[in-house]
């Protein structure tokens, strides 16, 4: 059992979307809905950590300011941090390290994003010393061609199938279908996966992540202050992942187009991925057996295939027959992104990985209506954030 | 054509790569105390843990290594990406070097058909021009198979 854990009092989000409003306002619905939620009020909140959106200016780089502001000045002590796609796990650890510190009693953490359409792409300008900008220019190195690498080398070496990519979004479409909060709703079939063209072989556009509008927020607490509001059985966060990789790192990765080198030192036995969810387990003392339900980032559908293996639902090479064998749809075994996952999301980057954590919030509830994991008590996030972020929230009821 | 001629070949990024067609070459760095190597070579200071005070010696990569993975990019890729008008698919290929153990990305060489590659297969480095202006060619590096 975790000594580290913090209660989650209340969860809340602004639904995904193409809204075209500013960010502050789906962050601020979000953060409604968690007070809400939580059955306090504003006013008891006493630290605010926001995720910053680097695409909306000013405002988006001091989150936690302008969050704190939006909602009304109270003289709290807030923060801000990035970490890319895993921002929130960042700003999840710095409000329970807080309150695990005793500095604060009631935290809400918020994330929010507005996005433009298509492509995402660097910063404008020539700027030959950023590996982000020199991917583009020298080697159209997309976001989409690094999902299309490593799907390719699951087929060359786990004869992972066109089919499977398209199975995982048939599932997560099925999924996500009935979640109020999910931009696509919509069931696919597999014939319709693969009519749909190709982005960066073998990946099809149905099995590449959108960008998209969106807001999540979660109000965490002490224990004794879940006690003190007569909640005796609440959702707990029970490890908080934010690691980094050991070197030599030998997956080539966005935005870099080369790896470490393994020539003097070797690899490590524990790849960088594997590393995420390994450290959460370890905090909380749980084994990947214990785990009921799990949500992890399909930038591609076939990289929800490597998560699999990366937080230890199988053994490397054995995520296909995982998928095919039916323990990953919400009614098998251990389903995986019963929320719909960004299949059925889109990323909104800062609040994507605190939505990662509603969702296990209402399934450990067991409010999760018609996408309910029956009797989930153990449930996981993973996720990975440009630069070497890793991210993974281990709950717990 | 004759203009072309009298273009001078400059690696795309200064300093990154031998642009001579017979020998084309990455170059990198060596810490020699730990034996790893880096590129590009825009490195401060070795980046292996415990070895930053090693002094950094430039080399020149090795050009062969192993096919690790490839894809085939179908729409037009963002600023500041170059891309052909009307645009034309083009495969990125990541090979890792025998010697460094470092998996390096580049474009396809022109003309290798991507159906025609496989994770494994050995592949050697080349040149292409990326853009030109009046007076240069930017010359960047592509991979293409071994041939057999």
């Amino acid at each position: 059992m975790s000594k580290n854990e913090v209660a989650i009092l209340g969860a809340g989000m602004h639904p995904w979307g193409k809204w075209g409003k500013n960010f502050v306002e789906y962050g601020v619905v979000a953060i409604k809905d968690a007070i809400r939620d939580a059955g306090i009020e504003w006013k008891d909140v006493d630290f605010v950590v926001g995720g910053d959106t680097m695409r909306n200016g000013y405002p988006g780089y001091v989150a936690g300011a302008t969050f704190a502001k939006a909602m009304g000045w109270t003289g709290i002590p807030i923060a801000s941090c990035y970490a890319a796609c895993a921002t929130g796990a960042q700003a999840i650890e710095i409000a329970r390290t807080r309150i695990l510190a005793g500095m604060a009693q009631v935290a809400l953490v918020v994330g929010a994003d507005t996005t433009p359409k298509g492509f995402l792409a660097p910063n404008k300008g020539e700027r030959t010393l950023d590996p982000d900008w020199l991917r583009f220019r020298l080697i159209g190195a997309t976001n989409p061609t690094y999902f299309g690498l490593w799907a390719q080398r699951r087929m060359d070496l786990y004869g992972a199938t066109e089919q499977d990519f398209a199975r995982i979004k048939v599932k997560n479409s099925k999924h996500g279908f009935t979640n109020p909060n999910a931009r696509y709703r919509q069931i696919y079939t597999e014939a319709e996966v693969l009519a749909s063209p190709l982005v960066a072989a073998p990946l099809r556009l149905f099995e590449i992540c959108a960008t998209s509008d969106g807001g999540a927020a979660l109000v965490l607490c002490s224990m004794e202050y879940a006690k003190k509001k007569g909640i005796t059985k609440p959702v707990r966060i029970s490890a908080v992942s934010t690691v980094s990789p050991t070197f030599p790192n030998t997956i080539i990765d966005m935005p870099d187009f080369s790896t470490d080198s393994a020539a003097g030192i070797p690899a490590p036995d524990r790849s960088f991925k594997d590393s995420i969810s390994w450290a959460a387990y370890q905090e909380a003392g749980i084994d990947p057996s214990d785990v009921d339900v799990a949500e992890v980032y399909d930038l591609s559908s076939a990289l929800e295939l490597d998560w699999y293996e990366n937080i230890g639902l199988c053994k490397r090479g054995e995520a296909e027959s995982l998928l095919r064998s039916g323990a990953t749809e919400i009614g098998g075994r251990v389903p995986v992104n019963p929320s719909g996952g960004l299949s059925c999301f889109g990323e909104a980057v800062p609040a994507q990985a605190i939505a990662q954590v509603c969702e296990l919030t209402w399934q450990l509830r067991g409010t999760a209506g018609e996408r309910q994991v029956a009797g989930a008590q153990v449930g996981i996030t993973a996720n990975q954030g440009l630069f070497g972020h890793g991210s993974s929230v281990l709950c717990t009821r | 054509m004759s203009a072309n001629k009298q273009k001078k070949r400059v690696a795309a990024v200064e300093g990154w790569i031998d642009v001579d067609p017979k020998n084309p070459r990455l170059v990198g760095y060596k810490d020699d105390a730990s034996g790893t190597y880096f590129f590009p070579k825009d490195v401060a200071v070795s980046r292996a843990p415990g070895f930053s005070d090693t002094p950094l010696r430039e080399v020149r990569l090795s050009n062969r290594g192993k096919l690790w993975s490839y894809t085939t990019n179908h729409y037009k890729p963002p600023e500041p990406a170059i891309s052909p008008d009307p645009f034309v698919p083009y495969t990125v290929a990541a090979v890792e070097l025998t010697e460094e153990r470092m998996v390096v990305l580049g474009q396809l060489a022109d003309g290798v058909d991507p159906a025609s590659i496989e994770v494994g297969q050995e592949m050697e480095l080349t040149l292409a021009t990326l853009y030109e202006d009046d007076e240069n060619e930017y010359i960047v590096w592509k991979w293409k198979p071994v041939a057999a």
